[in-house]
């Protein structure tokens, strides 16, 4: 497959539908669950464990890996789908999700679940500990990335500057951010509880690689992770991703926003036939 | 106009004052110097503060191996979590900065990034309780109540020279997080002239008596040893069991020597009276039903005063001649 053919994207909206379909019966199992923010990263998700990380599904600890840090731990269903995905969690487990003794908790958690790198959720964190994780990588001549995927509300956090900071400092050219702006936080809109904006130009100032991106553009997320490794610069490379927050399924696209989407009972199977539906569609025009 | 000679010289409230008495013998940078000869064995050492490895006795592991030290700048925070993801790469980070701040400003990172995984980080910090003058910005005063509800974490609170060099090697065998409270700079010598060895985890007898059982953690043992000795001339026996591993508690030893007959147990610590070794002990006592009269050596719940370490020690009666005076009117 030549890089970014419609073969490749094919494959990859392939991806994001079965991770998607994923988070939403997980979601229907718990009868909650942050599926807003996991259909809103499907896209990325789908790029980031079928075309840019490295790794191996049956063996989650391999030294060689790309590390992929969840500091939003509150995504972890969207993590857990693209583990199904990329076949590092077995299918059957998707069932567990959220329930005791699961190692699938709600919350992501380093000790539960292989392929979760870190115990993310008290936000702000992820950035802190992927620059240790990169500063320890360089001095074992590792040439792994570390991919830390956050929320735009973690931007609010002091923590997450003094890791740009220093990852700046440091030149860490191994160390790729991935910020999901979905533009939504526990409170109200990012931009009305503490702007952050204009984002772009506060990571350059910093001394980062920057790009911005539809995250929910296949061709565009593609093109975006493909210049943050390949980027000859000795600097960190952040990815800002403006993504919306349900989308692949209209009725929850459109549905009043906030950081927590309600999903009725019988909702969760309308959805994912929204899904199957497209993706029949998308077939049939091959 | 007076001659200024008649004028009394002014102590200092100096950030750095030293906590060794006058003539008393010292030993410098017992912690840095400890850590170089260690890491010459152990290339997994790394050596990690925020802008205060000098102060820290950091900056001689710096010096001698520059390629695993890493300066990660005025961000407690940061220093932390990269720590954490420096021992996940499988790197031992000996991390240094200030109680205060380890304990105040990261203390989320430390719960979280390092202790909820059992990471294998070693927090070295320095001016523990009341050992500057500065005020509470830097008077670590309840960092031993702070970090003692994290599960997991062995926290360590060396007495001299001597315990804080044993007790590097020691919490660089020992797989897991440590907090350590570091005595940093001139550090005095003591415990060489007692039959003593650091062991994490393990309390020891330093000496015996009969009247007065002292259960003490840190600089608060060289005081003690201090106030035993003056005050076998008032035949008052004191007994010293030095407890320099906070966490775990070595509980069988304290249950074992405050059941021996009728002493009174007294508590010192250079730390709040609130959830420090105290308590700690209180509670263990009263977990096994053993119930000796019981005082406390200890800082005031309180914001302490700016000043000169003497005046304060005495001020807030850890000075040894504040404690015998106590200790004397306890056994009235």
């Amino acid at each position: 497959m030549k890089p970014d053919s419609p073969d490749q994207l094919r494959a990859l909206e392939s991806a994001a539908y079965r991770i998607r379909r994923f988070a939403l019966r997980m979601g229907e199992v718990q009868g909650q669950g942050y599926v807003g923010q996991a259909l809103g990263m499907a896209d990325i998700l789908a790029v980031a464990y079928r075309h840019a990380l490295h790794y191996r599904a049956d063996e989650p600890e391999w030294e060689g890996r790309d590390r992929f840090l969840l500091s939003h731990g509150h995504y972890a269903i969207a993590l857990y789908a693209a583990l199904l995905e990329a076949g590092i969690l077995p299918e059957d487990e998707l069932e567990t999700y959220g329930s005791d003794d699961s190692r699938l908790p709600m919350s992501g958690m380093a000790t539960y679940t292989p392929g979760m790198e870190i115990s993310g959720g008290s936000l702000g964190q992820g950035l802190t500990i992927a620059v240790g994780m990169a500063l320890g990588l360089r001095q074992k001549n590792n040439p792994a990335f570390v991919y830390n995927s956050m929320s735009d509300g973690e931007l609010d956090e002091g923590s997450t500057w003094e890791a740009a900071l220093s990852a700046a400092h440091f030149g860490l050219g191994n160390l790729i951010t991935l910020v999901d702006i979905n533009n939504q936080q526990a409170d109200g809109p990012s931009g009305k509880i503490l702007g952050f904006e204009p984002l772009a130009q506060k990571w350059e100032a910093f001394g980062w690689h920057v790009q911005r991106a539809s995250g929910n553009d296949m061709a565009a997320v593609l093109a975006a992770f493909d210049a943050a490794r390949s980027h000859p610069d000795p600097q960190p490379r952040v990815i800002l991703f403006d993504t919306l927050m349900g989308s692949g399924v209209p009725f929850l696209e459109q549905r009043d926003k906030n950081h927590f989407i309600r999903v009725e009972a019988d909702e969760w199977q309308q959805a994912i036939a929204i899904l199957d539906e497209k993706q029949t569609q998308a077939g049939d025009q091959q | 106009m007076n001659a200024p000679m008649s004028k009394p010289r002014l102590t200092t409230s100096a950030m750095i004052a030293s906590i060794a008495s006058e003539g008393q013998r010292t030993v410098a940078a017992p912690f840095g110097n400890a850590l170089v000869a260690l890491a010459a064995g152990r290339p997994d050492i790394v050596g990690m503060s925020a802008d205060l490895a000098k102060y820290t006795d950091l900056h001689l592991f710096a010096k001698e191996y520059p390629e695993r030290f890493f300066q990660m700048g005025m961000a407690e925070q940061l220093l932390m979590g990269a720590a954490g993801g420096m021992a996940k790469e499988g790197f031992t980070p000996f991390v240094t900065t200030y109680a205060v701040f380890a304990s105040r400003r990261a203390y989320d990172f430390i719960h979280q990034v390092i202790a909820e995984e059992n990471l294998n980080v070693k927090i070295a910090c320095a001016l523990p309780g009341l050992t500057t003058g500065y005020g509470p910005s830097h008077q670590a005063t309840e960092d031993i109540a702070i970090f003692r509800g994290v599960p997991g974490l062995t926290i360590v609170d060396p007495c001299d020279a001597l315990d804080t060099e044993q007790a590097t090697a020691a919490i660089a065998e020992h797989k897991g997080p440590v907090y350590m409270r570091l005595l940093r700079g001139k550090v005095p010598l003591v415990l060489d002239e007692y039959d003593y060895k650091f062991e994490l985890g393990k309390a020891k007898l330093l000496r015996d008596g009969r009247e007065v059982l002292v259960i003490s953690s840190g600089i608060m043992t060289m005081r003690a040893l201090e106030a035993a000795q003056a005050l076998k001339d008032d035949n008052v026996g004191v007994a010293v069991l030095h407890v320099p591993t906070i966490k775990p508690l070595d509980t069988e030893a304290i249950v074992r020597e405050a059941s021996r007959g009728g002493r009174l147990v007294v508590v010192a610590e250079n730390h709040s009276v609130v959830g420090g070794l105290g308590e700690a002990v209180a509670g263990t006592l009263l977990r096994a039903g053993v119930a000796p009269a019981f005082r406390q050596v200890a800082l005031p719940d309180a914001f302490l005063d700016a000043g000169a370490l003497p005046t304060l020690h005495d001020r807030y009666g850890i000075s040894t001649e504040a404690m015998v005076a106590s200790i004397r009117s306890w056994l009235r």
